[in-house]
């Protein structure tokens, strides 16, 4: 079948006029993060004829604790990415291949929980961290993350998990093997790419977290990665060229882990998987 | 859904009481070890919290140790709605405001983008998706960053110097953040721009998970392009589009960066929205009382909207 070519032009312009609409605001954005000194709103005009530099990007780097703050951010979402992605397997697997009175009940608790925005709990999680006295560590963020978030991952791995075929389990029953062999050889090799899904999720969502963690930490040497992005924007009377800089250092990570796996890459909801909130 | 199945033995034959007892211990004892963890840290984090919610939404809550929170009624419900400003009648009429006009754009333009990658002759169909999934995995603060510095006021933010110094739309230069209608289109662009490539990517995984042969079959009968695009891809595509539609809703229905990024509710807190005015009535005026009892109703409004929707959905997977 051929499609006339005055079609296939038309076609062309619109997806490219599209693809266009969403690169073109990236490219304004790191062509004014090479412009030096922008203490005011710079030009149009400036930035088009701007050459390429790493200037604002080794100012930023050592200004105002940024590389600092880039650590923490690893840090707090290495560990929480981890502690997710241990928790949902370990929660889905029980879900998925267990029989147990009250199951159907605990899960449509959990299918409920999702439905409500997380932003709304973010008062009482607050105060739980309080009473726990953990307030300013990266112990009351770890603890909010990844049992804010198990619900999403259970859900989104569940699925998954129920199609693996119960056959594959016998060669592990043959073998005098239990349910945490069937777990660790059968049911997280198989799900690979769900998990790995997964993980760029939990990844993402912990990485630009905003608003637990300017609740709950206070300390300035503490804070993570998005706080010390609109601290950029505060404190220096918004110099759009500092704070794109600064911006393009914090995408990298995520663009990184999204074209490493992009190819394994399975789709969930808005509400399945990371972080809830 | 199991459906009966003739010839399977009719359930009877109950076992005694004492026995389904002790079955039912067994059965826990062997899930607990994998099961405990998740459902303890969501009894503490999220379902505690839900609970405690409605508590402090009829309490006079001070966030100060020892303070006595007497419990008021339906104080903060009241002054919620009989607040001289309407913040949260504004805040209401914000969010309907957001799903009518971002929803139907933005499922539109999913489709729309989608079909037309999808057809047979565009190349490149990889770049195409990964172009229009930047903005997804971009995150909110840094797409808010963009959006304020592209709609800044002054002659100098590229929309005015395009509309207005290039172009002579505009007659002066747009202060689009201190304005109502003007800032809502700001947050509105910015949502279905950021949001935009979700739809697409879904739709693009269901339109390839479309058999060939559908197609084969209709071309032997002698079924045009378009024939075959209305009694083939539309039809196959309505869970889907099911699928996409309630999840923009929910996600039109709960705009916060959106708003906290770019406005921070303003002008006079009318663009605010429910989340982004109980965050900042919590945490800035630390009116936890107030800002719960918002919550409480919020929790409410969005459980009663998607309920039916999310029953149907929770068991599907549909890539």
């Amino acid at each position: 079948m051929k499609t006339k070519w005055p079609i296939q032009l038309l076609v062309y312009a619109i997806i490219v006029l599209g693809a266009l609409s969403f690169l073109f605001p990236f490219v304004y954005m790191i062509m004014t993060s090479f412009i030096k000194g922008a203490y005011s709103l710079p030009r149009p005009k400036e930035v088009f004829s701007v050459i390429p530099n790493l200037y604002n990007y080794q100012l930023v780097w050592e200004k105002n604790n940024f590389a600092r703050y880039f650590l923490n951010s690893t840090l707090v979402t290495l560990v929480s990415m981890i502690g997710s992605l241990f928790l949902g397997c370990l929660t889905a697997y029980g879900f998925a291949r267990f029989a147990f009175p009250g199951k159907e009940f605990l899960f449509r608790t959990f299918l409920l929980t999702m439905m409500i925005p997380g932003v709304i709990n973010i008062i009482p999680q607050f105060l739980i961290i309080k009473s726990f006295g953990l307030v300013n560590t990266y112990w009351g963020l770890w603890l909010i993350y990844i049992g804010g978030g198990v619900v999403g991952s259970t859900f989104f791995l569940r699925g998954f998990f129920q199609s693996i075929p119960k056959e594959y389990e016998e060669s592990v029953l043959i073998d005098g093997g239990g349910n945490w062999r069937i777990f660790w050889n059968i049911y997280l090799p198989q799900s690979m790419p769900a998990i790995a899904t997964l993980a760029v999720l939990s990844f993402q969502g912990t990485w630009e977290e905003y608003f637990t963690a300017l609740v709950i930490i206070k300390d300035e040497a503490m804070r993570t990665l998005p706080i010390a992005l609109l601290m950029f924007n505060d404190k220096y009377a918004t110099n759009y060229s500092w704070i794109f800089a600064a911006s393009v250092i914090a995408l990298i990570p995520t663009v990184l882990l999204y074209i490493v796996f992009q190819k394994k890459f399975v789709q969930g909801g808005f509400n399945e998987g990371g972080v809830k909130g | 859904m199991s459906i009966p199945v003739a010839g399977q033995p009719a359930p009877g034959h109950q076992p005694r009481a004492g026995m389904q007892i002790k079955k039912g211990i067994q059965q826990w004892i062997k899930v607990l070890p994998f099961i405990f963890l998740g459902v303890a840290g969501t009894a503490v984090f999220v379902i505690y919290p839900m609970i405690r919610n409605i508590l402090i939404s009829f309490q006079e809550y001070s966030i100060m140790p020892n303070a006595e929170n007497p419990y008021i009624g339906f104080e903060n419900y009241v002054s919620a709605f009989t607040d001289p400003n309407n913040k949260v009648l504004m805040a209401i009429r914000n969010t309907f405001l957001n799903v009518a006009v971002t929803v139907p754009i933005n499922w539109f333009l999913a489709i729309v983008f989608a079909v037309l990658i999808n057809l047979h002759f565009v190349k490149h169909k990889i770049v195409f998706r990964t172009v229009y999934y930047l903005p997804i995995i971009t995150s909110w603060i840094v797409v808010a960053f963009l959006f304020r510095f592209l709609f800044a006021g002054g002659e100098y933010g590229l929309i005015n110097y395009i509309f207005y110094k290039q172009l002579g739309i505009f007659d002066a230069p747009v202060n689009f953040l201190a304005n109502y209608w003007s800032a809502m289109i700001v947050i509105w662009l910015f949502h279905i721009w950021k949001t935009v490539g979700w739809g697409v990517v879904i739709y693009l995984a269901a339109l390839q998970g479309i058999s060939k042969e559908y197609y084969e079959a209709a071309a032997i009968d002698g079924a045009n392009g378009s024939r075959q695009f209305w009694s083939i891809t539309v039809p196959m595509l309505g869970p889907v589009t099911a699928f996409v539609v309630i999840n923009l809703i929910n996600g039109a229905f709960n705009f916060f960066p959106q708003v906290y990024f770019i406005t921070r509710g303003g002008p006079m807190d009318q663009t605010q929205t429910l989340p982004s005015l109980m965050y900042l009535q919590a945490f800035k005026n630390f009116n936890f009382g107030y800002a719960s009892a918002v919550a409480v109703m919020m929790g409410i409004a969005v459980f009663l909207l998607t309920y039916s929707q999310m029953k149907k959905f929770g068991n599907q997977r549909f890539l």
